[in-house]
């Protein structure tokens, strides 16, 4: 092992580095001057972000515990723009309600650690360094889950968060290890390769799924999500719903179209169900939300059962259709997200019915909440069309024309819940408005990059066909 | 630029220039602008097609441009026109500039309103010239949605509930579609063959009948909700009653049209099998629509509760005549639907002009209206013999092509469903002279003396409709040879 083979690393030793970096910043910079943390800590992570889109060759590391190739590179830099968007959008946050406490650089280092985690996990050749992965993605959310202590909204998320996850991720463990009795290696290649159907693997893939499912938000493993979403800080929540679920979705999708491929048919219908359930529960439950972040929770839920929709198809086509999805559900939910956030920060209320009347005074925060809603409704030519359709072909690729019926039905469900804001801040009128909320200049930017991709992705072909070149992963 | 991609080129800079006019005055002048070169564009394309056909062009479909999209899919920017396309744009450049006249005063949010119709506009104008599913799916939506704003925002009476019903029925329907569409595209690939969306390369296809009988009803409901077919036409009523006038002028007289072009120009034609198998389900469907349609009519005080029934049953006619399956009754289709475009227009915009003045559109409390707003009156007397089918309008041409087609099968069951049809002309007569001789004569009602006569944007608007109204009605064969030659083309798979 050399130094070259090493930078196959590089995204996360660079990760690393600027996260000590935000250590020594925190050490080092005089009380007064921590403002600074804030564009220092943003800095960093922009030359991370471009880092990360610097092509990388495919390679192996650590007797193939550390795998890295086109696919999962893209993705992590996917990740890394997301996580640039959310960052840029918490900055009148931390100066608010972080820098009177002195929790700036924790704040950034965390959630640089909980990348690092994502990036270990998607990476991982082996269990080991997937449960690594999973577990250091994990614990520095739950941690800030709690960060505004004073609330007890807070607390109270990131208790439940805790225990949930702590259970969920020892099933997962358990499971693993049953795969690895009957396999006898943690390596995915070599598990993939030893499948024999007996009962103890099955049990073992439905340990290690509702490991996965709990962080994916799938039902019934999503009781976390409406009120960890609605009390953890809305950063964090956005957070939860894109990158973590994100990172999660596309581990469940390398582990069943790679590793677990031998169990295709058993878990075809499993899936197939649960993708229904999920659906359903998500929409239903989301109708009658008043509260915006529990509103966005439901909406997730239901989305990753529209994701599910892909992983039935086992194919190429469910890759670049679920690779896709994911990047277009990023910039939807962290724009919906982030106008929630802002909202919430500057007029103190998460509530629908006080956003009536938006466009009279903010007509530019209306506009890309309607954007961001109209593309998680799926509606052209915002690219949550394209994403949605693709991932009904990869369904429809295997046959599975009921269930697209079925995900069609539910997505006109979802577009009536997806068009309340959009009623309430357009169609109706108010004698007291959300007041004027003027933006900083960081949100500004966030939220123009996040509607030209929106626009962009969906209508220009080229990210989809970069997506396709990579597919390739069996 | 080619001529058709400049179709939505136009609407879309329209839109931008737009966004920086902030009086009404600017904005209502821009929009008009923009239309008016669509108006322009519009008869050059009829021009140039009149003259690539002379030439000898028998190509089925004419100025096609076809540049990759999504290769992964083989989905494709694939456009072009033959003759029933261009009739529709026409008919579409028309109807939004009179609207536009029609909506000359609007107060509330006057920009936001253009930017809304003319996004609408152009998904109408992207969907009538595509030519690959794909495509033709993103332009439908397109054209769907801003109906929601433009109901909700700037509608009347319940408002909300009717753009949150209209909104939910065409998506959910435009939903059944998308099925319909993957059903198709990925039957394509059987045999070994690229599964393609392109409509031109899938005529050559032939799709598995099992499957054609599965997703032709599925396609045919898609499309058919927005057509008013029975009983998917609930969101038609409320949802013309709530809207603006412009709006419901565009909806009825364009946007409800896409579901028989839809029908025409993609399901039947990749589907022939399928639409003979369902034949006869579907007539039963159209048949209730067209009957209960005018019966519904007939009941109704409110003007344009009267007009939305009324569109539901010439609508019914379109899907009828689309169903008998022979060149007379697709003839009659198109026909139809380009002449109920402009009478539906030409009704909704009246009605608007009359509740501007009035704020009543209950038609008990109205009498003697022709003594006060003579010209509206006038308008009300033609647009009402233009619907009930006079000769010299074009309804008589429309709904003759259509009933002769239905008569034209041997069978039974279709002649007797076209005489059950035909009735419905009774029933058309009887509600729209009520109405016309209820409003119009008579004592005139006190308090509606001082009314303002008809404005100058008002009468172009209505001259505009009733021009081409009568064109049609008068000189059907110059209209006719547009569709004759496009109906030919597509009725192939369907009549050996």
């Amino acid at each position: 092992m050399n130094i070259d083979s090493l930078l196959l690393m590089r995204d996360e030793i660079f990760l690393t580095t600027i996260l000590l970096l935000m250590l020594l910043a925190e050490v080092i910079i005089p009380s007064k001057n921590k403002k600074s943390l804030i564009n220092i800590g943003l800095l960093l992570f922009l030359a991370y972000t471009v880092y990360s889109f610097f092509p990388q060759e495919t390679g192996n590391l650590f007797g193939s515990s550390y795998k890295t190739y086109p696919l999962a590179h893209f993705f992590k830099a996917v990740l890394a723009v997301g996580v640039m968007a959310i960052l840029l959008q918490s900055v009148e946050w931390i100066k608010e309600k972080l820098l009177p406490y002195d929790f700036t650089a924790e704040f950034f280092i965390l959630i640089f650690s909980s990348l690092l985690g994502l990036n270990f996990m998607i990476s991982s050749g082996n269990f080991l360094m997937f449960y690594l992965g999973l577990e250091l993605s994990t614990m520095p959310i739950i941690a800030l889950t709690v960060f505004e202590f004073f609330n007890h909204r807070s607390v109270e998320a990131g208790v439940k968060y805790i225990m949930l996850a702590s259970v969920s991720s020892a099933i997962l463990l358990f499971g693993v290890s049953l795969i690895y009795a009957t396999a006898g290696s943690i390596n995915f290649d070599v598990i993939s390769q030893s499948m024999h159907l007996p009962l103890l693997e099955i049990i073992g893939l439905v340990m290690i799924f509702i490991g996965i499912a709990f962080k994916i938000s799938l039902v019934p493993f999503h009781f976390w999500a409406a009120d960890v979403y609605e009390g953890a800080p809305t950063v964090i929540s956005n957070y939860l719903s894109v990158i973590s679920k994100g990172g999660a979705v596309y581990v469940l999708m390398t582990l069943l179209f790679v590793t677990f491929t031998a169990f295709q048919k058993e878990w075809d219908w499993i899936m197939y169900g649960i993708s229904i359930l999920t659906m359903f529960i998500g929409n239903l439950f989301a109708l009658r939300q008043k509260n915006m972040k529990r509103f966005l929770a439901f909406s997730s839920i239901a989305q990753a059962g529209f994701i599910l929709l892909a992983m039935l198809s086992h194919n190429e086509l469910g890759v670049k259709a679920i690779v896709y999805f994911l990047l277009i559900y990023i910039f939807s939910n962290v724009a919906a997200f982030g106008v929630v956030h802002i909202i919430s920060l500057k007029a103190g209320t998460e509530n629908m019915d006080d956003y009536n009347g938006l466009y009279q005074t903010n007509p530019k925060l209306s506009l890309a909440l309607m954007i961001a809603l109209f593309s998680l409704a799926g509606i052209p030519p915002v690219a949550g069309f394209f994403g949605k359709f693709f991932l009904y072909s990869a369904a429809a690729s295997k046959g599975y024309y009921l269930l697209v019926f079925i995900a069609v039905v539910n997505v006109t469900i979802s577009l009536y819940y997806y068009l309340l804001p959009v009623r309430s801040a357009f169609l109706r009128r108010s004698e007291n408005p959300i007041p004027y909320i003027k933006t900083d200049i960081y949100s500004k930017i966030s939220f123009v990059f996040i509607m030209i991709g929106l626009l962009v992705l969906g209508l220009y072909s080229g990210v989809f066909e970069y997506i396709s070149q990579i597919s390739n992963i069996f | 630029m080619d001529i058709l991609t400049l179709f939505i080129v136009v609407p879309v800079l329209t839109v931008i220039a737009l966004l920086f006019a902030n009086k009404l005055e600017k904005a209502r002048l821009i929009a008009l602008g923009g239309m008016l070169v669509q108006l322009v564009m519009s008869v050059n394309l009829i021009i140039k097609y009149m003259n690539a056909r002379e030439a000898g062009d028998h190509s089925i479909m004419l100025f096609q441009r076809n540049i990759p999209w999504f290769s992964e899919f083989n989905a494709h920017y694939h456009i072009g026109v033959d003759g029933v396309s261009v009739l529709m744009i026409l008919l579409t450049t028309l109807i939004v500039i009179a609207g536009i006249f029609v909506s000359w005063k609007i107060d509330y949010m006057p920009k936001e309103f253009f930017i809304s119709l003319i996004v609408l506009a152009s998904g109408v104008y992207g969907f009538f010239i595509s030519l690959d599913l794909f495509l033709m799916f993103v332009f439908y939506e397109i054209a769907v949605i801003p109906m929601y704003l433009l109901i909700g925002i700037w509608g009347s009476g319940p408002r909300e509930y009717a753009a949150m019903k209209l909104t939910l029925m065409l998506m959910g329907a435009s939903a059944l579609l998308l099925v319909a569409l993957l059903g198709i595209y990925f039957y394509s690939g059987t045999n070994g063959m690229t599964p393609t969306f392109d409509l031109l390369e899938l005529a050559n296809r032939k799709m598995d009948f099992a499957a054609q009988k599965i997703f032709f009803p599925l396609a045919f409901i898609g499309f058919g909700t927005i057509g008013a077919l029975f009983p998917f036409h609930t969101w038609s009523p409320d949802g013309h009653a709530s809207a603006p006038t412009a709006v419901s002028m565009l909806h009825a007289g364009v946007l409800m049209k896409l579901g028989g072009y839809g029908i025409f120009r993609f399901i039947m034609f990749l589907m022939p099998e399928g639409a003979l198998f369902w034949q006869d389900f579907f007539l039963i469907l159209a048949v209730t629509g067209v009957t209960y349609g005018a019966l519904a009519a007939i009941q109704q005080t409110d003007l344009k509760y009267i007009n939305a029934y009324s569109s539901v049953s010439h609508l019914g006619l379109v899907l009828f005549a689309l169903l008998m399956i022979n060149k007379t009754a697709w003839n009659g289709a198109m026909l139809q639907s380009l002449s109920h475009g402009f009478i539906t227009a030409l009704f909704f915009a009246l009605i608007g002009m009359i509740y501007g003045r009035t704020h009543v559109r209950d038609i008990t409390k109205m009498k003697g209206m022709m003594r006060i707003v003579p010209l509206l009156g006038v308008g009300y007397v033609i647009a009402a013999l233009a619907n009930l089918g006079l000769p010299g309008f074009s309804g008589f041409v429309a709904e003759m092509n259509v009933f002769v087609g239905g008569f034209l099968n041997h069978d039974l069951y279709k002649q007797a469903l076209t005489v059950l049809a035909v009735t419905s002309i009774v029933v058309t007569a009887v509600y729209m002279l009520r109405l016309t001789g209820r409003m119009l004569f008579g004592p005139t009602t006190k308090v509606y003396t001082n009314l303002p006569h008809a404005f100058w944007y008002e009468k172009t608007a209505i001259a505009i409709l009733v021009i081409f109204i009568t064109l049609i009605g008068t000189l059907p064969f110059w209209w006719l040879q547009f569709i004759q030659e496009s109906v030919n083309n597509f009725i192939k798979p369907l009549v050996h």
